[in-house]
């Protein structure tokens, strides 16, 4: 099928991308990669009166390091942070992840902010946002305000933003010291949608317990999911195997209620939970222990 | 740049697609799918899904692997567009020697894909592995050959253009 009519722009500053979204709102929908957006308008499931093509806003792909962490332009494609020796270095878990992120095609077009603003609770960059407590920057023609990624994500395809609102920049800040993370999946093919996954991270104190543990997993419900009672079990423990075992129980058995469909049973996901739990907490125990 | 949704109104642009110019009216929905078949008749390309999972619109747009599917056509006015049918000089290009050679094709939908994204692979990668060839073309489906000598047509490629062939 074809995408229904719409009216085109295509800016080429965020002034004037923003005041286009601000004179049209509701009407409006931003195009960046088109990865998620295009297949909804083939299908005419999505129906926007107006595109707003953000792609020609060069000052909005960018990766830098800073004091404060590692700053993502909003704009920057999956494949640019694949190969990005940066993220490699001052975000390894983000680096980990990106290959799962789709196929090369639509790594190729597909950009963070998309990803982010689309809030698919399949999607890994969600949960690897929340798993290293990154801030959003989002703008509009009267505001400019930052958001914490674990406020950001509210419920099934949907965020904080407003209509009127870009996305327009991603912080990671610096890991602690001693600390470690991993991420892993199990899709039916690379590069599918995850049927479940695990973003996890472990800081350890001098004697080497764990002073805080991060358990975020994808596919289990509405949106990437901090399993809680886990990241608690380990609060001031040493990460014994046993240990562990526990906490990935707990995060299995508690921490979520995931959906059942026709790729994975309910009971499916809650057994992947677990071994992908226990294999990313071993995993980022390894690194903390070997980390500066 | 702005255009109006009027479905009756196309605008004239020009696309730069293996190697020459053309001249083409488009609508501002039209995706680079709609435009490579329909308007100028490079019908290689295939259109599977519309939907981004099949991998059989594949082009190179500025050397790189996408799905025209999923592309807006005035997104690539002036970009460097190349279709399968760019591939092929009086010679076969070495991948469709080795899918020929390897039996990697049989009723031939999805080959076109498969050799795109291959192409924008092994422009980038010299000496993979087999793991890295099914990684590459993970987002491409086959629905009769299986996937084992498509991945052989693509490592022989990868052999012969290191031998220098
Ligand atoms: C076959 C297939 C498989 C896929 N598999 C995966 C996968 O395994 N994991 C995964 O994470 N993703 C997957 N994706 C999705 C892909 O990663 C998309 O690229 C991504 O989700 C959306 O990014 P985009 O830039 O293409 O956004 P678009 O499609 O352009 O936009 C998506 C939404 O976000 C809004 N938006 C875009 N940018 C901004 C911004 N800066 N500020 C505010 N709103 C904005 C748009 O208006 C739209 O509503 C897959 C896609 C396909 C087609
Ligand atoms: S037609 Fe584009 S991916 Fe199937
Ligand atoms: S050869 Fe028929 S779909 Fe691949």
């Amino acid at each position: 099928m074809k995408p229904a009519p719409f009216d085109y722009h295509a800016p080429t500053t965020l002034a004037e991308a923003l005041a286009l979204l601000d004179e049209y709102g509701f009407d409006a929908k931003l195009l960046a990669g088109g990865q998620s957006l295009v297949p909804t308008m083939n299908f005419r499931l999505a129906l926007p009166e107006i595109l707003i093509d953000i792609n020609h806003i060069a000052d909005l792909a960018f990766v830098r390091n800073e004091d404060d962490g590692l700053h993502i332009g909003a704009l920057t494609r999956h494949a640019e942070l694949e190969r990005s020796e940066l993220v490699a270095e001052k975000a390894p878990l983000l680096a980990e992840a990106m290959p799962n992120v789709a196929h090369s095609q639509i790594r190729n077009r597909g950009t963070i902010g998309g990803s982010l603003a689309h809030a698919d609770p399949a999607a890994e960059l969600p949960a690897i946002m929340i798993a290293l407590e990154a801030r959003f920057r989002i703008q509009s023609q009267s505001d400019d305000r930052w958001i914490a990624a674990s406020d950001f994500f509210v419920d099934l395809f949907t965020t904080e933003l407003e209509a009127e609102e870009i996305l327009t920049e991603i912080v990671i800040p610096p890991l602690p010291a001693r600390t470690g993370c991993a991420f892993l999946e199990l899709a039916r093919r690379h590069g599918d949608f995850a049927l479940v996954g695990a973003a996890t991270r472990v800081t350890l104190d001098n004697l080497g317990a764990c002073s805080e543990a991060r358990i975020v997993l994808l596919s289990v419900g509405n949106t990437s999911v901090r399993a809680v009672l886990a990241e608690q079990s380990l609060q001031g423990k040493a990460l014994t195997g046993q240990n562990i075992r526990d906490a990935a129980l707990i995060a299995s058995d508690q921490d979520i209620e995931p959906p059942a469909d026709m790729h994975a049973t309910e009971k499916y996901r809650r057994q992947l939970t677990k071994v992908l739990a226990e294999r990313t907490l071993t995993k980022a125990l390894e690194r903390a222990t070997s980390a500066p | 740049m702005s255009y109006t949704g009027d479905a009756m109104t196309r605008k004239l642009v020009t696309f730069k697609i293996n190697g020459s110019s053309y001249e083409t009216a488009v609508r501002e929905y039209d995706v680079l799918l709609d435009v490579v078949r329909e308007n100028l008749n490079l019908t290689g390309t295939k259109r599977g899904c519309d939907f981004g999972t099949c991998g059989c619109c594949t082009v190179l747009v500025d050397g790189r692997a996408r799905l025209s599917c999923l592309t807006l056509a005035l997104e690539c006015v002036g970009k460097e567009i190349t279709t399968i049918e760019g591939l092929k000089t009086d010679v076969l290009h070495p991948l469709q020697q080795t899918f020929a050679d390897a039996g990697g094709s049989q009723c031939g939908f999805c080959t076109q894909g498969f050799i795109m994204t291959a192409k924008a692979f092994l422009d980038e990668h010299a000496n993979p592995s087999r793991e890295e060839i099914e990684e590459a073309i993970s987002g491409n489906m086959c629905r009769c050959t299986g996937y084992i000598k498509i991945v052989d047509a693509i490592e022989m490629a990868a052999n012969d253009k290191r031998n220098g062939c």
